[in-house]
């Protein structure tokens, strides 16, 4: 479609209206994915399984989010997985610690709570500095640190589980498994992180920075841009995401093991990619990744719900439909640039 | 006169046009066996695509190529050097992973049976490198050589071969003056081999030391070829550059002579680019930088801007000693800086226009969360300002026209309201009413009481739009020429170091 402009320099037109399967195509598979789950079992659409859905989709979706900056701003990290199971290992000795000093009141809680969003900040800082000061591959940096992270959470557990104190446990437990108006408070702060990612995605300077950043660093250069701060402010960002969705993991199982949060990377960069998101950087969507992550989430839940395919199958089904939506992606990609 | 050594290379009224653009128009050109021919011409005078025809990178719009007589057409580069015709680039093609004997027999690795012949391909790298009197280890990476290295493993690359014509690419732009002599000697080895040699080079001083025979092209045009023998520098330089200067520019705004000094640059030195460049720019004024591609100019502007490291030196805004570290600190004493590179470094392509428009001053569209409204409305009014006019629904500004590009990013960059703007190459790609707009444009600013830098390979530009020209050659600022000294020939004297100051003492990379 082309719209003829007169040469009279009105502003451009703006293609609102047009339907862009770029934009939409998430949406589409995930009501598609829904459709099939009714159709296979109609449980699937009770509030108890939508919410429980939900609710377990926020962690890697709150870390999504955070994933999507990293991500268009032309960086990667691998360390988010270890990176919550450090922090929650260290959140759970430290909380224990403190009971004997506060009690097992709220400050107790509010200290973890604490030291998990300082943690991930300074993770993601570290993240940050050494990829853009270092001058090394994002890859590498965060391979580095996703090791460092789990070898500490092994060696703080010794080799073992660290258990939160039960009667701490009884007062976090809320943050976890209560509701408010009706939806689990996970879901809630999802919600939350998600319309914070999109206004700073899409209405701030550091959105708009991460863009230019991640489709051309020359240009960022050139256009008198803080390239290494801006790239550092995204690993950040991410730390406090992992923060968060560490925040209100702990109190679901009340521990930490060397197995907690395994994978958990590659999920999140999952969601990214299946949202629209370009893994090389230079084109992101919050939306897209919140899709993504719910999903990915969904896949499981539907295959839980019926005999076709056994739930071991559940990689496999998640492989291909990443796959597949990159594919369609690229497809239309192409015929946008002719 | 003696008769003439047979023919090795005939190119014969040789054509060529990219898209609508002719950019050669039937050139002959004929190398002799035993013979070094100099190739001149101004920046976009047609020679590297005429020595492209010639090597086979590139096939002719019409004409015709001879190799010892007999008509060829090449399909390949590969399939000229199967006939002896090998090329030297002006951008180093090595790999840069590979070692320093893998790269010189890349493509003709010699073999013993299934394997590699690693010992004889040792035995005759080494043998090439020591010709050409340098030390350095075949088995070195070419990463860790340095670019005057990188580029003796260019040339030993191309001798190895059995060479009967030779193009080089500006050879010396990058060699220190002790590998310029030895590549000059290896030079006359060649010449009485028997090889024909086609040497491209700025520097007229090469050129009256080594070259048997001159041709000298200008717009794409054949304008004089013959014995070097009997044509002066001086004549040389005229001849590539004797272009009528016509109306293209508007007049000269007047500069008052007690214009205050808006920005001064003291010792400027940037490491390998850069050799204690001084120079003052005054308000109102169009200060022309002058010089072959690589003589430095980029490189000062960028280090003064805080793009670039500089070792040493010092830079005044109004008199008043201030340092930028990054170009946002620039930016914030409102110089502006319009890159030559618009695709790589001044407008993301893939973004649309309006955010290319406002990035490089996002902050006067937030409040605090940036205003698409404003937005919208900036870009409305550069639009018209700047006659930024789109006949189709263009999305990207990789999808504009060059010109529009250009106008685009002049737009962007006088969204910071600049009171210094330095301009890189503005009318490279361009066509000629774009340009002219553009040179309006720049009395405009000048006029307003804005002082500019006009970074411009393009002779006639340099001449039609600055008041004062400072040139440089090799690093060095060789001069600032005023009033009368404001010419081709001049210029063209001082950006290839035939006049000026320091440059045989400090003549370097």
């Amino acid at each position: 479609m082309s719209i003829v402009v007169p040469d009279n320099n009105k502003p451009m037109k703006r293609n609102g209206f047009r339907f862009d399967i770029k934009t939409w195509g998430p949406f589409i598979a995930l009501i598609a994915l829904a459709i099939l789950g009714v159709l296979i079992n109609s449980a699937f659409l009770g509030a108890d399984n939508l919410s429980n859905m939900l609710t377990r989709s926020a962690f890697i979706g709150i870390i999504a989010v955070g994933a999507t900056f990293v991500i268009t701003a032309g960086g990667l990290d691998l360390s988010v997985g270890s990176m919550a199971a450090f922090i929650a290992g260290v959140m759970i000795i430290l909380m224990n610690g403190l009971v004997e000093q506060f009690g097992v009141g709220i400050t107790t809680v509010l200290f973890g709570i604490g030291a998990s969003l300082i943690l991930g900040m300074g993770a993601g800082f570290i993240n940050g500095v050494v990829t853009t000061k270092g001058k090394i591959e994002a890859f590498i940096v965060t391979l580095g640190t996703m090791g460092i992270y789990r070898s500490l959470v092994t060696y703080l557990a010794d080799g073992g589980t660290l258990t939160l104190d039960w009667n701490v446990r009884d007062v976090y437990r809320p943050v976890y498994y209560e509701s408010l108006l009706g939806i689990p408070i996970p879901v809630w702060v999802f919600l939350l992180v998600a319309l914070v990612g999109y206004v700073l995605l899409n209405y701030t300077r550091f959105g708009r920075y991460c863009f230019a950043i991640g489709s051309n660093e020359k240009v960022a250069e050139y256009s008198a841009i803080h390239v290494d701060r801006v790239k550092t402010l995204t690993y950040v960002l991410q730390g406090v995401c992992v923060s968060l969705a560490t925040i209100i993991y702990v109190p679901r199982l009340g521990s930490a093991s060397a197995a907690t949060g395994v994978l958990w990377e590659l999920e999140a960069i999952a969601a990214v990619i299946i949202g629209g998101t370009v893994l090389k950087g230079g084109h992101g969507r919050i939306w897209g990744t919140v899709v993504g992550a719910i999903m990915l989430t969904m896949i499981g839940n539907i295959l839980n719900l019926t005999d076709a395919i056994s739930n071991y199958l559940n990689g496999t089904v998640q492989g291909i439909i990443i796959i597949v939506a990159v594919y369609l992606q690229r497809a239309s990609w192409k015929k946008n640039n002719v | 006169m003696m008769s003439a050594p047979p023919i090795r290379l005939q190119g014969h009224r040789i054509s060529r046009s990219f898209g609508g653009n002719q950019v050669l128009f039937d050139v002959d050109l004929t190398l002799h066996a035993g013979e070094v021919h100099a190739l001149l011409g101004e920046n976009g005078a047609g020679k590297s695509t005429l020595v492209r025809i010639l090597s086979g990178y590139l096939p002719p719009s019409s004409g015709e190529i001879k190799v010892s007589g007999e008509p060829r057409r090449f399909r390949s580069s590969g399939e000229a050097e199967a006939d002896g015709v090998v090329m030297i680039h002006q951008e180093l093609a090595l790999a840069e992973q590979l070692t320093v004997e893998e790269n010189m027999f890349l493509g003709r690795e010699l073999r013993r049976g299934l394997f590699l012949d690693r010992r004889a391909m040792r035995a005759r790298c080494r043998e090439a490198l020591v010709e050409l009197e340098t030390e350095i280890d075949p088995a070195t990476r070419v990463k860790d050589l340095s670019t005057s290295d990188q580029q003796m493993v260019e040339i030993a690359k191309a001798v190895t071969r059995d060479v009967r014509v030779l193009i080089m690419d500006e050879p010396t732009a990058s060699l220190t003056e002790r590998e310029v002599q030895i590549l000059f000697s290896l030079v006359s080895r060649l010449r009485k081999k028997g090889v024909a040699i086609l040497y491209i080079s700025h520097k007229l001083r090469e050129i009256e030391q080594i070259a048997d025979r001159v041709t000298v092209l200008r717009d794409g045009h054949l304008i004089d070829t013959g014995l070097a023998e009997g044509r002066s520098k001086e004549d040389l330089a005229r001849l590539m550059v004797g272009r009528e200067i016509n109306e293209m520019y508007p007049a000269r705004s007047s500069v008052a002579s007690d214009a205050p000094i808006v920005l001064e640059a003291r010792n400027i030195e940037v490491p390998g680019a850069v050799r204690l460049a001084s120079f003052t720019l005054r308000r109102g004024e169009v200060l022309g930088f002058g010089g072959v591609v690589g003589a430095g100019r980029t490189a000062l502007c960028e280090a003064i801007l805080g793009l670039r490291q500089r070792r040493s030196g010092e830079v005044l805004r109004n008199g008043k000693s201030v340092s930028f570290r990054h170009l946002r600190d620039a930016v914030r004493y409102r110089i502006a800086y319009l890159t030559e590179d618009r695709k790589g470094k001044g407008l993301v392509l893939n973004m649309g226009l309006r955010p290319n428009l406002t990035l490089l001053n996002l902050r006067a569209y937030c409040h605090p969360l940036i205003s698409r409204q404003r937005e919208a409305q900036a870009y409305a009014e550069a639009a018209k300002r700047f006659d930024i006019r789109l006949r189709t629904d263009v999305s990207t500004a990789g999808e504009l026209s060059g010109g529009n590009q250009q106008k685009l990013l002049l737009a962007k960059v006088m969204s910071i309201d600049p009171e210094i703007v330095i301009i890189n190459e503005p009318t490279r790609g361009i066509d000629v009413g774009t340009k002219q707009e553009i040179y309006r444009f720049i009395r405009d600013l000048t006029e307003s009481g804005c002082s500019v830098i006009l970074i411009s390979s393009e002779m006639s530009e340099l001449i039609g739009l600055s008041h004062r020209v400072a040139v440089m050659c090799a690093g060095v600022l060789t001069g600032v020429l005023e009033g009368d000294e404001v010419n081709e020939q001049e210029i063209m004297q001082y950006a290839s170091g035939i006049k000026g100051v320091g440059v045989n003492e400090h003549r370097r990379a």
